[in-house]
């Protein structure tokens, strides 16, 4: 620690330290990247057994397994820890490994606070996780937790899970400041922000929206704990505050951060699309300019969520209005993609699969966001199933289906070695369905009337939820493959070559697979993939 | 093959009005103006994005199926071109124009809440709903009535599962109605899909909303926003009358005050008092405070063995008639008739053990005064 | 670019120990809040709390100490540096989120939801529930007085708001002149300006707390007094913690002048931290157009 005798990093050759040390006190972007991973797949399984719970009491109408409040404990526990401990965390841990051999540098620009932004993880939601054995139970408000269900009425255990929140976007915050300053900065020479892969584009404007919204969170979480504890009225009428202000604060940090679990994902299929159709993405200006737009107008529509509060009606207009506006931009990113399997040469390896639904799943996930966004509509739709149908939609075959397919890609450059393609392969049809399954009956539920977040439901609502129960199971099941096969992979497994994919395109692929422990000592040579010619072209 | 393939497909086909029966996968078009445009909306929307989904997939698709490699496919060089990305930023601009119109209209409309005929005030409470209707003295609550046993599958389910109350909200056909939304605790939220009238009930705040519905009939809808542990049972029933059985209604419940006031002016017996208090313990606390009074530890109180049940009946009462606000315990004073809270009380002092004594009508009446 | 290698730091044991430290103070604050809210025993939560902030206050000691000697050993290339810059800025970017979250909760009660629980407005029905409530900011009398008395009076923004205004506007010029001398060379100059600065900002501070001393004591003005209260002392309150933050960076830094570190062109610590105080003091800024003079 306090040793003068640093090890010059110049030098260079040091490999990685021995035992669990290694991982404690790591400053290596690769090491911290795993760790990410890791923790992310952890808390995926920790949230889909929750989630997993939620389904099996409403296999069938009445209450079977659970009780009530237990019921509620879950489906916030499961929103807040799928969002915060899952989702995130596995595009952090992806920047983590890519970002700098994607851009040729030999780290991340601040080693020891990216080991900082990650180990504060396991302590948050150690701690949020603890909540649940406390009197009173845990959370139980939803994710979107919104007062004074959330303050007054709440179980004494919010004060650890106002706490839990603060360390997380403590963490997330210099996560992002950590990629910001990677990017800005540390790009090999030659490489101009517009030579940049998509990926690495995604993420610093991701990094920005998550610099600009999680202080808003951390903001609205304090002013719930002066309103529990301190006697101030914020969200109390009687002071002169308002429940509703809760709810704009919170949007105003919630729509970006449902970007924030988009862009990376939109990044990774940019990637991926363009090596199995052996053919350059279209209209990559393009791509970035939409992605910019998408992460502004992602300021200006929180109220979307709001509709039925009761704004007036020059406000519901407006957040009407914007919202639809982001169809644009995201159209513009799905036709780009389109373009560039256009007269490709196409094959489909299990990333490409991944990629593909990707596209078409997410797609029918913004379509409904889409029915969402008309306020008059949303009158009938909002707190029903068809919200949760449309959000799955757009997180589960969207985000998760990306990191899975990111997985799968990077994975041959991570370990070495090649995965099982088979198994690749059947996990992710058995995904497919059980996500199609699970999901897509969820529009019937609502549209029919079935509001979320309730234990039990009245008798029309049977048949869809036992589909969907089923649906859950498989899906669920069929991670276990993924588990298997990724285990598989590191452990032995056919030798990957550096290229690993014949349409592959990037400064990554010229690195050996494993890369060395410190990437790029030297800046690498750059030169652009396509104008250079030696690739695709 | 193919023959069984189509037998498949025709007894499929003959399924489908069957299951689209049991298995209901759309919006209802509802029971007023409004709701039918918000189904046309949703529908217009609905068949424009599967129009999109069409193009937009069939020529993914098409390039899944002729550009692989395994079909010689040799991949193009094309990678840019401004004038094809103005068009696609162009043609959803207008196709969400066109979306835009009728949605504004429809939405203007439904904020049009001028010139109601009756005004009913709607309180949300932990939960169940409190219907007043303004210049009139109908002042009631409505909550659940489907029994315990149900829920926890000891008792086959009615029809109307979690969808009956004890008192629906009554209106007359015909009549604008307008709705001031408002809650006692948290946030909850009125919907009934019919009405397609869905608002949230804000403490401290009013929200808006009206409805005409022209036939007559039972609506059922449900609170949509979360609002604690029992957001599940918090249904909404609304009966439309023709006016002339409206008017009825009205006279009935003017009697049922007079009776109400009558049965408070008699004495009861302890037995009579804990029989009728179970009831209403059932009904209206056990949410809480649980069956045996057990309470849910760090959230509801348990009664068994509280200090309160043995003490002094006065602050008892005091608990009961006017809560403790700020927390989930409503002022029942308001809620419950002057029978009920004395055999309410009375109950919790002598069940489970508890040997507080019992307390009478005229004492309720006293603290109610104060 | 330089040929200097971009310096990644070995292995380092401060991370851990700054999470399980900040873990501690996390727990210790919820322990110690739930505690004294349910009026029951104290003792664990407020010894996690300053267990854990005694332990954060090492760590970040021995983590910046560990750092200045990295820098002062000349492993950090003008590359490095940059990294440095960067990363201030985005993290005084996101405070800057912060203070706007509250600074929004206050446009939004004083131009939306006061004005209709006082019946103006598109949401005026509300006054129903709240009947005699009027709309009036500052607001002296909340909807439920019971629940939330009002304040009696306000600060007078003329006053010690006005002092404190100039106080941080003359600190802003004072760190600035510093930070000139030092481009300079002038030693002797640069602690002058410094310390006078530190001087400012804690009599600042001082003023600050009797400020709310007049407040709590005079003018009823307190946390429970509404949304006025709340919404003042809320920004207020994260201000100053700002300010007493910032504070204490430059006594630091001034520690550092005398040591002799910095030199002329190359002395990002000292930037950063006159970074963050002018950012205070553009806070202070709004809060006083805000807060106390509208
Ligand atoms: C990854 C996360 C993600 C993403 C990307 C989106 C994307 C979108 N979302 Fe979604 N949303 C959530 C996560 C996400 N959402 C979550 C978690 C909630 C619930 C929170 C809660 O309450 O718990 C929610 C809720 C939510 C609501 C509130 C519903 C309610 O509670 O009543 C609304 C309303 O407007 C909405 C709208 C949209 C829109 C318009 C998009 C758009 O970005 C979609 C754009 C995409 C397309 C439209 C498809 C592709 C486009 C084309 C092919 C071009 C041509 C198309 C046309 C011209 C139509 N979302
Ligand atoms: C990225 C975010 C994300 C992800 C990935 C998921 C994944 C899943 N979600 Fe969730 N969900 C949310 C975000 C997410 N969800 C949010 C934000 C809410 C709103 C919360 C709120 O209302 O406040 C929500 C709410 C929500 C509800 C509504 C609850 C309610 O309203 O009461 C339901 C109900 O079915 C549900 C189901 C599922 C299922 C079945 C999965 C599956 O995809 C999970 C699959 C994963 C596993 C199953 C784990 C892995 C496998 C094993 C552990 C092996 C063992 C398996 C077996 C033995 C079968 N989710
Ligand atoms: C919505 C939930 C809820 C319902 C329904 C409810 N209570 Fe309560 N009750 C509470 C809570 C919460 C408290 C604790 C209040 C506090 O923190 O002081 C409480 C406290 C009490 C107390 C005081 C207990 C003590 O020891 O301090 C009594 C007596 C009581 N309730 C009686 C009743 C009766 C009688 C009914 C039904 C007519 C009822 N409650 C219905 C939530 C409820
Ligand atoms: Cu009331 Cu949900
Ligand atoms: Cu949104």
């Amino acid at each position: 620690m306090g040793n003068v005798e640093q090890v010059v990093h110049s030098a260079g050759h040091h490999g990685p330290a021995k035992g669990l040390t290694r991982w404690l006190f790591t400053t290596n972007h690769k090491d911290i990247g795993t760790l990410y991973l890791l923790f992310s797949l952890t808390m995926f399984f920790v949230g889909g057994c929750m989630a997993l719970t939620i389904r099996a009491e409403l296999f069938q109408p009445g209450l079977q397994l659970i009780r009530p409040e237990f019921f509620n404990q879950m489906t916030t526990s499961h929103g807040l820890i799928m969002v915060f401990g899952a989702v995130m965390p596995a595009f952090v841990g992806l920047a983590n490994w890519l970002i700098p051999i994607m851009i040729g540098a030999p780290d991340m620009a601040l080693p020891r606070m990216n080991n900082w932004s990650f180990w504060i993880l396991p302590f948050a939601f150690a701690m949020m996780l603890s909540t649940l054995l406390m009197e009173g139970g845990g959370p139980n408000f939803g994710w979107t937790f919104y007062a004074p269900l959330s303050t007054t009425y709440a179980p004494p255990s919010v004060t650890f899970f106002i706490f839990a929140v603060h360390m997380m976007g403590i963490s997330s915050i210099m996560g992002a400041i950590n990629v910001i300053a990677t990017i800005l900065n540390m790009r090999t020479p030659g490489m101009k922000l517009m030579d940049m892969p998509l990926f690495v584009w995604t993420w610093l404007i991701t990094a920005f929206l998550l610099i600009a919204v999680m202080p808003v969170l951390a903001g609205v979480v304090t002013m719930m704990l002066m309103d529990i504890h301190f006697g101030t009225s914020f969200f109390d009428a009687a002071g002169g505050g308002d429940p509703v202000l809760f709810q704009h604060v919170f949007w105003f940090f919630g729509h970006p951060e449902v970007y924030i679990m988009i862009l990376p994902a939109f990044g990774v299929v940019s990637e991926i699309i363009p090596t199995f159709a052996r053919k350059r993405l279209f209209g990559y200006t393009s791509m970035v300019y939409a992605t910019a737009s998408i992460a502004l107008l992602s300021f200006i529509v929180w109220a979307h969520h709001m509709f039925a509060v009761g704004m007036p009606l020059a406000g519901e207009l407006f957040f009407m209005y914007t919202t639809m506006l982001i169809a644009v931009p995201t159209g513009v990113k799905i036709f780009n993609w389109v373009a560039t399997m256009f007269r490709g040469s196409m094959t489909f390896e299990t990333p490409m699969l991944f990629a593909l639904a990707f596209v078409v799943l997410f797609t029918i996930g913004g379509f409904s966001g889409l029915m969402l966004s008309i306020a008059p509509a949303d009158f009938q739709y909002h707190d029903t199933y068809f919200v949760v149908a449309h959000f799955h939609y757009v997180l589960v075959p969207g985000s998760v289906f990306s990191i899975m397919a990111a997985a799968y890609y990077w994975l041959p450059k991570w370990t070495g070695n090649m995965y099982n393609e088979t198994m690749g392969k059947l996990h992710f049809w058995l995904s497919f369905i059980g996500v199609n399954v699970t999901f897509f009956p969820m529009h019937f539920l609502g549209l029919a009337g079935m509001p979320r977040r309730i234990p039990d439901y009245a008798l029309q609502f049977a048949d869809f939820n036992m589909v969907a129960t089923l649906g859950a199971f498989l899906f669920g099941l069929s991670q276990l493959l993924f588990v298997y096969n990724v285990v598989c992979c590191i452990r032995s497994g056919k030798k990957a070559s550096n290229e690993v994919w014949e349409g592959s395109h990037g400064l990554e692929w010229t690195l050996s697979s494993p890369p060395p422990y410190h990437s790029f000592i030297e800046p690498p040579i750059f030169s652009h993939p396509y104008k250079d010619g030696h690739r695709g072209e | 093959m193919i023959r069984i393939d189509r037998v498949l497909l025709l007894t499929s086909v003959c399924y489908v009005p069957l299951v689209s029966a049991e298995w209901q996968v759309n919006l209802i078009e509802g029971a007023t103006d409004i709701s039918r445009s918000v189904y046309d909306l949703h529908m217009i929307i609905f068949y424009i994005c599967v129009a999109i989904a069409v193009v937009v997939f069939g020529i993914m698709f098409w390039s899944i199926i002729w550009h692989r490699k395994s079909r010689g496919a040799k991949a193009a060089h094309f990678h840019e071109s401004t004038w094809v990305e103005i068009i696609w930023t162009i043609i959803p601009v207008v196709i969400l124009v066109s979306m835009a119109v009728p949605a504004s209209t429809t939405l203007i409309q439904m904020y049009d809440k001028n010139n109601a005929d009756l005004d009913i005030q709607i309180t949300g409470y932990q939960w169940k709903w409190r219907y007043k209707y303004l210049n009139q003295d109908i002042d009631f609550f409505s909550s659940l009535t489907t029994p315990q046993e149900q829920i926890n599958n000891q008792q086959a389910k009615s029809e109307h599962y979690l969808l009956e109350v004890d008192k629906p909200l009554v209106i007359p056909a015909g009549k604008k109605v307008r709705f001031l939304l408002t809650s006692n605790d948290v946030i909850h939220s009125w919907w009934v899909p019919a009405l397609a009238v869905k608002k949230d009930a804000i403490p401290g705040f009013i929200n808006e909303s009206w409805t005409l519905v022209d036939e007559p009939g039972i609506y059922r809808g449900q609170c949509a926003e979360l609002c604690g542990r029992d957001h599940g049972f918090m249904p909404i029933v609304v009966e439309v009358k023709s006016p002339a059985d409206y008017q009825l209604w009205l006279a009935e419940q003017a009697n049922l005050k007079v009776a109400e006031q009558q049965s408070a002016q008699r004495q009861m017996s302890q037995a009579e008092l804990m029989a009728q208090g179970e009831q209403v313990y059932k009904a209206r606390c056990a949410a809480c405070h649980q069956p045996e009074g057990q309470g849910i530890p760090g959230v509801f109180p348990g009664l068994v063995g509280s200090k309160l049940m043995t003490g002094d009946a006065a602050e008892h009462i005091n608990v009961v008639l006017f809560g403790r606000s700020g927390t989930a315990m409503q002022a029942f004073g308001e809620q419950l008739s002057v029978v009920d809270l004395a055999s309410v009380i009375t109950y919790e002092r002598n069940a489970w053990g508890n040997q507080g004594g019992s307390v009478t009508v005229q004492q309720i009446n006293a603290l109610l005064k104060e | 670019m330089s040929h200097q290698t971009y310096y990644v730091p070995a292995q380092s044991r401060w991370p851990i120990f700054a999470s399980i430290a900040l873990f501690l103070m996390a727990y210790g604050a919820g322990a110690l809040m739930n505690a004294l809210s349910a009026k029951s025993d104290t003792a664990l939560g407020l010894s996690l709390l300053i267990g854990g902030l005694l332990c954060m206050g090492l760590i970040m000691t021995g983590w910046f100490s560990h750092v200045i000697d990295e820098s002062r050993r000349g492993l950090y290339s003008v590359q490095m540096d940059r990294s440095f810059r960067w990363g201030m800025s985005w993290f005084i970017f996101s405070e800057i989120m912060f203070f706007a979250a509250f600074f929004g909760a206050l446009f939004y009660v004083r131009n939306l939801s006061v004005p209709w629980l006082g019946g103006e407005g598109e949401k005026g029905v509300a006054n129903m529930l709240w009947q005699g409530f009027e709309a009036s900011w500052p607001l002296m009398k909340t909807p439920d007085m019971a629940a939330y008395p009002g304040p009696s009076g306000v600060i007078d923004p003329l006053h010690l708001p006005l002092i404190n205004t100039l106080l941080l506007l003359s600190s802003s010029v004072t760190v600035t002149l510093a930070h000139y001398r030092l481009k300079q060379n002038r030693r002797p100059q640069v602690v002058l300006w410094l310390a006078l600065t530190i001087v400012l900002g804690s009599v600042f501070i001082v003023f600050q707390t009797m400020e709310y001393a007049e407040a709590y004591q005079t003018l009823g003005l307190t946390l429970q007094a509404g949304i006025y209260g709340a919404t003042f002392f809320i920004l207020t309150g994260f201000h100053g913690v700002h300010v007493t933050l910032g504070t204490l960076m430059l006594m630091v830094i001034l520690l550092r002048v005398i040591r002799g570190h910095f030199s002329p062109d190359n002395h990002f610590g000292f930037e950063a931290v006159t970074w963050y105080w002018h950012f205070v003091d553009v806070v202070w800024l709004g809060l006083f157009l805000f807060v106390y003079l509208m």
